[in-house]
């Protein structure tokens, strides 16, 4: 027979009971603390390592040959905005007029294989995606590009831009759309003036979350942008971006280098921090009915 | 099923022709038009049916409530008025449903036409959260291609007057259409359907959630519209069917039970269902 549960404890159950409780509280409160300690030392580490090496120059110069000190990484800072804007012209369209089908439109069944795909594609590892482009883009033309960089990450951005989507569109109320519709409004207009046009703080909130993921992806852009010392000659060619010049830096035997692979994380994590600071004063007033 | 609607007319108090009906002495007896002529109208949601064999005829420019017990299909018969159940997939409908001689159900008749002429108003009210007051009103009209600025402002001004609202907002009418109180969101609502000068207007509880006072406000505005439109109003407040309607029917599991005079419903009811429900004895 189990022992009875007592109604009313002893004076000593509850000082134990409360002890535990306070115990148990605290556990959580260091897991808790645990995942900011890592953000913490990331940051200190670029600010430490990498703030002595950031000047003017290195937001202006090309990066100067082997041995010489000096130098920037103007080309891989452009590169990297161009290379999102090429993603974007790719990611966005397809991943919200996607998300806008699942929401309004797919039947139960498509739906769940569209969201199971889209689930797949969000977990294939990135260098999968650079071998894919590689081989469908890099080379047939027979060369890296700009180009087979901007596929790889907008394909990537896709399933997520359209997976937030579709979120953000099924929250908006049944009754708007409703209401609209009773208006004799037709329903594609219907769902671009009023249920996209609703939810859109949403939607762009989930282009920049996509476009920061892929802003620091390095894996992808190695068989497809490649990397370049220079400006690119045009978007049919190499072109250098953050996240190569960092892993080029890094690997390099020189100090000077490694500084400026620290300054360019920095610069890096300063991009992805200011979107991400974006996003939140996007979706804090994000409210519906 | 057949049986239960259709033996209804040969009962002799609900019998008589619309247009034999001793109509309120403010009206003329005997040139009644009818707005929804519903000939055997059934309802499924896949394959619940939900309306059984519905027959009615709904006269024009007057208030005819629709009451009944939650379930009964009232909400379903009101949106099958204006096509609005077709945005719950699997529904399918038999029978026929004409406004004004037209028929709503023809393949040739888009749903969006059928809306054009039968605005409805929600139980909740549901303003465009990114629009202004004014932006409200003239939504049906710019998202169906108007453009004259003469011509919306006319409209502008016109639909709030009708829905009694224009003197309360005629100086903020670039605030947002969500910043106004309950009472007046739903009296919005209104104005927004009355813009686009529809020839009948559906109103699904448009009072269960507001107070008293707006209630009053919104019922007053119902009583003034029927001169001009028809209104069909589902309503749970049978104190309201009572204020408000010219005529009344009774749904019960999907039937319409009885439809006659609002005055013969709650006084004289012929069957002993709508008797029990409208005293107040089930539902």
């Amino acid at each position: 027979m189990p022992a009875a549960i007592s109604v009313h404890p002893s004076r000593g159950q509850q000082v134990w009971r409360r002890f535990k409780s306070r115990v148990m509280a605290a556990v959580m409160l260091t897991c808790a603390l645990a995942v900011m300690a890592p953000l913490f030392l990331v940051l200190y580490n670029l600010v430490h390592e990498g703030a002595t090496s950031l000047d003017w120059h290195f937001f202006t110069q090309l990066p100067k040959p082997t041995g010489e000190v000096g130098g920037g990484m103007a080309n891989a800072i452009v590169g990297t905005l161009v290379l999102l804007a090429m993603a974007a012209v790719i990611g966005v369209p397809f991943g919200v007029m996607g998300g806008v089908y699942l929401a309004e439109y797919g039947s139960d069944r498509v739906n769940d294989w569209l969201r199971f795909a889209a689930d797949v594609l969000n977990g294939i590892p990135s260098i999968v995606w650079g071998m894919v482009v590689w081989a469908l883009l890099v080379v047939p033309l027979k060369t890296f590009s700009a180009y087979a960089g901007g596929v790889a990450l907008g394909l990537m951005m896709i399933p997520l831009v359209m997976r937030t989507t579709e979120e953000v569109l099924v929250l908006v109320p049944q009754g708007y759309r409703e209401a609209a519709l009773a208006l004799g409004i037709a329903r594609w207009r219907t769902i671009v003036v009023i249920v996209v046009r609703t939810a859109l703080k949403g939607i762009i909130t989930g282009i920049l979350v996509a476009l920061a993921r892929v802003a620091g992806e390095t894996a992808p852009l190695l068989f497809t942008a490649l990397g370049n010392n220079f400006w690119a000659r045009s978007l049919a060619a190499p072109v250098s971006a953050l996240p190569l010049q960092i892993y080029a830096y890094a690997l390099s035997p020189y100090d000077d280098w490694h500084r400026q692979a620290w300054a360019g994380a920095l610069v890096l994590m300063a991009l992805i921090l200011l979107t991400n600071i974006l996003v939140r004063f996007l979706s804090r007033e994000r409210r519906f009915a | 099923m057949t049986e239960a609607t259709r033996s209804l007319p040969a009962d002799p108090p609900a019998a008589a022709p619309l247009t034999a009906r001793s109509a309120p002495a403010s009206r003329p007896a005997g040139d009644m038009e009818v707005a929804f002529d519903i000939q055997g109208f059934s309802l499924w949601y896949g394959a619940l049916q939900a309306l059984f064999d519905v027959t009615i005829q709904i006269p024009a420019q007057q208030v005819t409530a629709i009451i009944g017990p939650s379930g009964c299909g009232k909400s379903t018969f009101l949106r099958a008025l204006n096509r609005m159940h077709e945005l719950t997939p699997g529904t399918r409908i038999a029978g026929t449903l004409r406004l004004f001689g037209d028929d709503l159900y023809s393949s040739a008749i888009d749903p969006t036409q059928v809306r054009r002429r039968v605005g409805m108003v929600f139980q909740k009210s549901n303003p465009f959260p990114t629009m202004s007051i004014a932006e409200n009103v003239l939504a049906g009209l710019r998202l169906n291609g108007v453009r004259d600025r003469g011509f919306l402002r006319e409209r502008l001004e016109a639909a709030l007057r009708m829905a009694a609202l224009w003197d309360e907002v005629k100086d903020v009418l670039g605030r947002p259409g969500v910043s106004l109180s309950g009472g007046q969101q739903q009296r919005l609502c209104i104005a927004r359907a009355l813009a686009v000068e529809p020839e009948t207007l559906l109103m699904d509880e448009p009072c269960s959630a507001l107070d008293p006072i707006a209630t009053a406000k919104i019922e007053e505005l119902i009583r003034d519209l029927r001169t001009r439109y028809t209104v069909v109003i589902v309503t749970h407040n049978m104190q309201q069917a009572a204020r408000l309607s010219d005529r009344t029917a009774f749904f019960y599991l999907g039937k319409l039970v009885e439809y006659d005079e609002t005055r013969t419903i709650f006084m004289k009811p012929a069957n002993p269902q709508t008797e029990a429900y409208v005293s107040g004895r089930f539902g």
